[in-house]
């Protein structure tokens, strides 16, 4: 394939803007989840289980590197669940004007930062 | 015998089937708005119960799994989550895997790994319920 003809497209020449860091956001946390429910399936494996290999399981999340992975849980599940919300609102026709995706963009990002710090405040202080 | 009526470029047999370029019409994308809209409710409330439990006790955190109505909201959960997790990860695989040898594969690993998560936590939880305080 020659290079020196103009290919589409040219994703890194655009000025980021929200809608597209929010929309690949989307998508890198959803892919997060499905693959790190494998961490949840553990845990449950682990909690049928029960006794000392429960307890193996919940000392590892409990080490600042499991609490570290849960809090990226907390990142993901909030933006995602939010962000999907505002696609199905999308989906009835509710918001799609430029001005409408940008509002609804900033209130995900407010109730997933939000959300995150309430995550944060239970894993590492409360 | 041609309709001249109808401008449309799709056979008549593409038409009645109505299934497009996708080869299986929209069912991919309701599905992942109908368990995306069912798992709303599952997830909030799941991540409520588990966090009123924060010190993750065995004794804890298996009281509240076996409590019946938790315990049919977390089996619901683990179902509509893993189906929305393989439709989601399925168009991402479509997506950006082009050669389509290495994408069937990756396609039916993908999906085979989703089915076993749910099998797993799902049995998992029946087993929680039904010997928690046995």
């Amino acid at each position: 394939m020659s290079a020196k003809r103009p290919l589409s497209p040219h994703l890194m020449i655009y000025r980021p803007q929200l809608t597209s860091m929010m929309s690949i956001t989307h998508r890198l946390t959803g892919v997060a989840l499905g693959l790190g429910s494998l961490f949840f399936v553990w845990w449950l494996v682990a909690l049928a289980h029960g006794g000392a290999y429960y307890d193996l399981v919940r000392g590892i999340a409990e080490h600042v590197l499991g609490r570290l992975v849960l809090l990226g849980f907390f990142v993901a599940v909030s933006y995602h669940l939010a962000n999907g919300i505002r696609h199905l609102f999308w989906d009835f026709g509710i918001g799609l004007s430029l001005q409408g995706v940008y509002r609804g963009g900033y209130v995900v990002l407010f109730v997933a930062a939000l959300a995150t710090l309430g995550g944060a405040y239970l894993l590492f202080i409360g | 015998m041609t309709d001249h009526s109808n401008p449309s470029m799709r056979s008549a047999l593409g038409r009645a089937k109505g299934l497009g370029s996708s080869r299986s019409g929209v069912s991919h994308w309701w599905m992942q708005r109908l368990t995306a809209m069912g798992m709303v409710p599952l997830v909030l409330y799941c991540l409520i119960g588990f966090v009123c439990f924060a010190d993750a006790s065995e004794v804890a955190a298996r009281s509240w799994i076996a409590q019946p109505f938790n315990s049919v909201v977390l089996i619901l959960l683990l179902g509509t989550g893993f189906y929305h997790a393989s439709l989601g990860l399925q168009v991402v695989i479509e997506d950006y895997i082009s050669t389509e040898s290495r994408r069937i594969l990756m396609l039916a690993f993908m999906k085979m790994m989703m089915t076993a998560f749910a099998a797993f936590s799902i049995y998992s939880v029946l087993l929680i319920t039904l010997t928690n305080g046995v």
